[in-house]
């Protein structure tokens, strides 16, 4: 028998001795030795506090009972770190990256920092914790009676000192600052200790149950069938739950995943960690059956396996090494306890208190310097208070019962919830916040009702009766039974139900929700990773704010000192030697980085868009870090833009053939018009010829007069070929024109002289109006009399008036000459106006060629001016020739 | 009794040539130059054989065409049409829409006079 005076001295030394390695190993790294600290092989032994007083004693209880299946436990981990490392270290780069303070921040971060997804993920987390806490405390008193012989109902005050102790150590050396990225030297340097410690001692009693007590490792496994019938036995759907959830938990777990990302100093140790940490579960787990093997064979029937590796050494009288076997035990739930507190009280404080905080001082008004670090700091040491609190209140009154015996899986089943979201947050961009909200509220309220309440057996919320029967006496709800499933192991049933409406929740709520610009960028950040630089380099968010508003702001959280040293770096790295940094988007962006690193990325981000405004975020450049969804995101949109263009392309083609079509139509028009006006005279020639050969009996004046008409017909025919050709000489080479400055009266008076030659037994006469006299253009003559006399003989042809009158005036102003020539016909109709200038288009009423007006237009277009057909008061068409005016001195 | 033959065309060349060759065959010829007016004339006074151009001023050849064979009293009237646009579709418009023969110009007398002459018997 060891007296409880020396267990709890010793234990009291072990304490000092942690409390002194991590004094020293907060020295060294303020001081910036301590390579060790950083060293690969710290980061695997810190990884150990996956290993907690749980399994240093309840393995072989485990062993004792279900045989090989304590193994799941170690094997899970070790399938994760050696088939799933790149996900580990994925999801160390991304931590770093962020200066991810948790695993709710991760989760919060990822999910466009919503302080919602920290709050559930936050009560999540100790609510599966609090009572795996208690479960150490029990782990602490139950060794320490089985070691002094004390009393069979358990001593709390041995739990209550035990929660004290952890607390102290907890709040000095894990609260001590908020920056550094929330890495905790000392914590780590203490827990690398404990996990030395506690695999000797584990190693020290197997070796013992070897060799001292059983004779050999041939006894062992000699007595290996008989001494544990359950080796035999597995259940092949309760192995795979428990390799899943203990490979959830492996990451999962608050304090696996503070160790594992928070606490991680270099991205290389996960290396070094994917094989050595296995290595060490291989060495905890191997002298777990020696163990389990000598205590059945050898220890008296009715004692509790789950004391084993304590009351095998007591039992053969071995008390230094039981003394040994405590101090591991210990070494397990202390660490297990110091960490767990510190990641549930970062994220309380971060996520729970911190956006309140914020809230409340904003109340106040202008806040001091370090005003929000104090408050966060001493919120972080009365959470952990208040865990630790809980964790024993829980022990007090559940202490004993098998409620707390099974909590360790029940633990991991609740844990194992944030696997889905924190799976598709780094590999699935689609995954949205409503998603992962609906999966984790959904998967952790289905843990609650299957496997929580009913592990208190009737006394919290659920009566005895509802579990068993289900609620109301509704069978489909049995909670360990759920929709007529029968016989299926509680932690099965419960990981099932809850994994799979987790991951279905997530998956179908993500697809059928839309993420928020922040949420895109995150989801493109942490899916790539290992392809983008830190958000911050990026300029991905265009925020403005005044650099004395962001100093306040920082030295509220970070303090002082650090808020100085920050900003005056950075306004190194800007060229400035004195003042404040600029406030670019980047350094703002950095700011928010640094400030996530102690109070979480959702408080963060909220405290400097409270400073900045809500800023926009740069889409190209989201773009740019865009993972193949993203990128085929960008693809479908520049397609998307593609047919649009094609669209518009398509639009223009129809627009174009179309205007080919009408073309083509005019060009069918132009032919059966040329066709027509040839035909015509052709068929008075012919008609007339064959007359004049087919009738020998014809007098000499209907022959005169027939051979006239025929010869007047070919002049029609022969001045139409030419139009035709002029007007294709004009259209292909209108500029050759030759042109010199000339006077355009003089062009008109030509016009009119030779017209009038042409009326002299006609009834139509023409009327000189106003006339200006003189106008220089730059133009060619005879091109232009021709216009002109088009202009009149039109007039005077297609005039139905019995007497027709021709009116001819001329103006000029400063740069334009401009000369009219009306008519008193009947006008041109409405539906005729804009056809008349077309090819071989005639108004529907008239006769004759229908090339004059094409031509004239294209002469005077070559001339730099125009005809028009304009509106004109009374009856008759008005034709207006404009001509831009020559100046001498200008260049043609 | 001399058969009367009238003759819708607006080319006055034409028109005289036609009047030559129609009356020196022993029809008796009158002749209208707008469309319009040959229409009422129609009406009033049927001719036996109507000679018809396709393209006048006012009614063009094809609404006379189309409107003679939509007036009961001289719906069976013979129509000769001429036109001088030398399109297949032009033809065919003219044969739906009733027309008895159809030439275009430039036309052989010969051939025209006959079809007159098989159009009036």
């Amino acid at each position: 028998m060891i007296s409880a005076n020396l267990i709890v001295f010793i234990s009291l030394f072990y304490v000092a001795l942690l409390f002194g390695v991590a004094w020293y190993g907060d020295r060294q790294a303020k001081q910036g030795g301590g390579a060790w600290l950083r060293s690969p092989i710290t980061y695997t032994l810190s990884l150990s506090v996956y290993c907690t007083g749980w399994t240093f004693y309840g393995a072989v209880g485990s062993a004792v009972r279900n045989g090989l299946e304590f193994a799941t436990i170690y094997l899970g981990p070790t399938l994760v770190f050696i088939g799933w490392w790149w996900f580990i270290r994925k999801v160390v780069r991304i931590g770093r990256n962020h200066r991810i303070t948790s695993i709710a921040d991760m989760l919060s971060s990822r999910f466009g920092k919503s302080n919602t997804v920290a709050v559930v993920a936050t009560i999540a987390a100790v609510i599966a914790a609090t009572p795996y806490i208690a479960l150490q405390l029990q782990s602490v008193t139950l060794s320490f009676e089985a070691i002094v012989g004390g009393s069979e109902r358990l001593d709390t005050t041995v739990a209550f000192w035990a929660a004290t102790g952890m607390a102290a150590f907890t709040i000095l050396f894990g609260t001590r600052s908020l920056d550094e990225n929330e890495r905790h030297y000392g914590v780590v340097a203490a827990i690398a200790a404990e996990a030395v410690i506690k695999l000797i001692a584990l190693i020290a009693v197997g070796l013992f149950a070897i060799y001292g007590i059983s004779g050999g490792l041939q006894d062992v496994v000699d007595n290996a069938a008989r001494a544990l019938p359950s080796l035999q036995e597995i259940s092949p759907p309760r192995w795979v739950t428990l390799l899943f959830l203990a490979g959830a938990a492996i990451i999962c777990l608050p304090r696996q995943f503070h160790v594992t990302v928070v606490e991680n100093s270099s991205e290389r140790h996960v290396a070094t960690a994917s094989w050595l940490f296995p290595c060490y579960l291989f060495l905890t787990s191997i002298f777990v059956l020696p163990i389990a093997i000598a205590g059945t064979s050898t220890m008296p029937a009715g004692s509790n396996p789950d004391l084993f590796v304590l009351t095998l050494p007591l039992s053969n009288d071995n008390d230094a090494l039981a003394i040994f076997a405590f101090i591991g035990g210990f070494s397990s739930a202390t660490s297990m306890v110091i960490v767990s507190t510190i990641a549930l009280s970062t994220m309380v404080s971060n996520h729970i208190v911190a956006p309140l905080s914020m809230w409340f001082l904003s109340q106040q008004g202008t806040g001091r310097s370090g005003d929000v670090l104090r408050v966060l700091l001493n919120t972080r040491r009365i959470s952990i208070g208040l865990i630790l609190t809980l964790g024993f209140v829980y022990f007090r009154f559940t202490g004993g019962s098998d409620a707390l015996a099974s909590i360790g899986l029940i633990a991991f089943c609740g844990v194992a919830q944030f696997l889905p979201s924190l799976v598709a947050g780094v590999t699935w961009q689609g995954a949205t916040r409503s998603g992962a909200l609906a999966g984790l509220i959904g998967g952790f309220l289905v843990w609650c009702y299957t496997l929580l309440l009913p592990s208190f057996e009737g006394t919290l919320i659920m009566s005895a009766d509802a579990v068993a029967h289900g609620p109301f006496g509704i069978e489909m709800l049995k909670p360990q039974g759920l929709f007529g499933a029968q016989d299926i192991d509680p932690l099965v049933h419960a990981t099932v139900w809850s994994i799979g409406l987790n991951t279905v929740l997530l998956i179908l709520v993500s697809l059928a929700t839309r993420q928020s610009i922040l949420e895109r960028l995150q989801s493109a950040l942490f899916v790539n990773a290992f392809r983008s630089e830190p958000a911050y380099a990026m300029g991905l968010v265009q925020r403005s704010a005044a650099s004395e508003d962001l100093f306040i702001l920082a030295q509220r959280i970070l303090g002082a000192g650090t808020a100085k040293t920050m900003f005056d770096s950075a306004a190194r790295e800007q060229g400035k030697l004195t003042g404040l940094p600029d406030a670019t988007p980047n350094f703002i962006s950095r700011l928010e980085q640094e400030l996530a690193g102690s109070v979480g990325a959702a408080s963060a981000h909220a405290m400097v868009n409270q400073t900045s405004g809500g800023g926009t975020i740069s889409l190209d450049a989201l773009m740019e870090i865009a993972d193949e969804a993203a990128r085929l995101m960008a693809t479908t949109k520049a397609l998307e833009l593609k047919s649009q263009e094609a669209e518009r392309t398509a639009a223009q083609l129809r627009a174009a053939n179309q205007r080919l079509r009408l073309l083509d139509s005019q060009k069918d028009e132009f032919l059966s018009q040329v066709s027509h006006e040839l035909r015509t005279p052709m068929a008075s020639i012919r008609s007339f010829a064959e007359i004049l050969e087919s009738t020998p009996e014809l007098d000499d004046a209907s022959r005169g007069r027939f051979a006239g008409i025929i010869q007047s017909e070919s002049v029609r025919l022969t001045r139409l070929l030419n139009d035709i050709l002029d007007l294709k000489f004009l259209e292909d080479d209108a500029q050759r024109i030759p042109s010199h400055a000339i006077d355009a009266e003089r062009s008109v008076d030509k016009a009119l002289e030779v017209t009038e030659g042409t009326l002299a037994d006609s009834p139509a006469r023409i009327v000189q109006g106003r006339r200006c006299g003189q106008a220089q253009v730059y133009a060619n003559s005879d091109r232009l009399a021709q216009v002109f006399i088009n202009l009149l003989s039109n007039a005077i042809q297609h005039n139905a008036s019995d007497t027709p009158v021709i009116t001819v005036e001329t103006r000029k102003d400063t740069n334009t000459y401009f000369v009219e020539i009306s008519d008193n016909g009947s006008g041109v109709s409405a539906t005729d106006r804009d056809r008349i200038f077309e090819k071989m288009v005639r108004g529907e009423k008239s006769r004759g060629v229908g090339l004059g007006l094409p031509i004239s237009r294209q002469i005077v277009r070559s001339f730099g001016g125009d005809i028009e057909l304009i509106d004109r008061d009374g009856p008759g068409a008005t034709f207006r020739v404009t001509l831009p005016l020559h100046t001498p001195d200008e260049a043609p | 009794m001399t058969v009367r033959v009238m003759i819708v065309e607006d080319e006055p060349y034409i028109v005289e040539s036609l009047e030559f060759l129609l009356s020196r065959d022993g029809f008796r010829v009158t002749s209208q130059s707008d469309g319009d007016q040959a229409m009422r004339d129609i009406l009033n006074d049927p001719p036996d054989v109507l000679v018809l151009d396709a393209m006048l001023p006012g009614r063009s050849g094809f609404d006379i065409l189309r409107e003679v064979r939509n007036t009961p009293a001289v719906q069976s009237l013979p129509i000769l049409m001429l036109t001088a646009k030398g399109q297949q579709s032009a033809a065919e418009d003219a044969k739906k829409s009733g027309v008895s023969l159809f030439m275009t110009k430039p036309f052989s007398n010969a051939e025209l006079v006959d079809a007159v002459r098989r159009l009036a018997s």
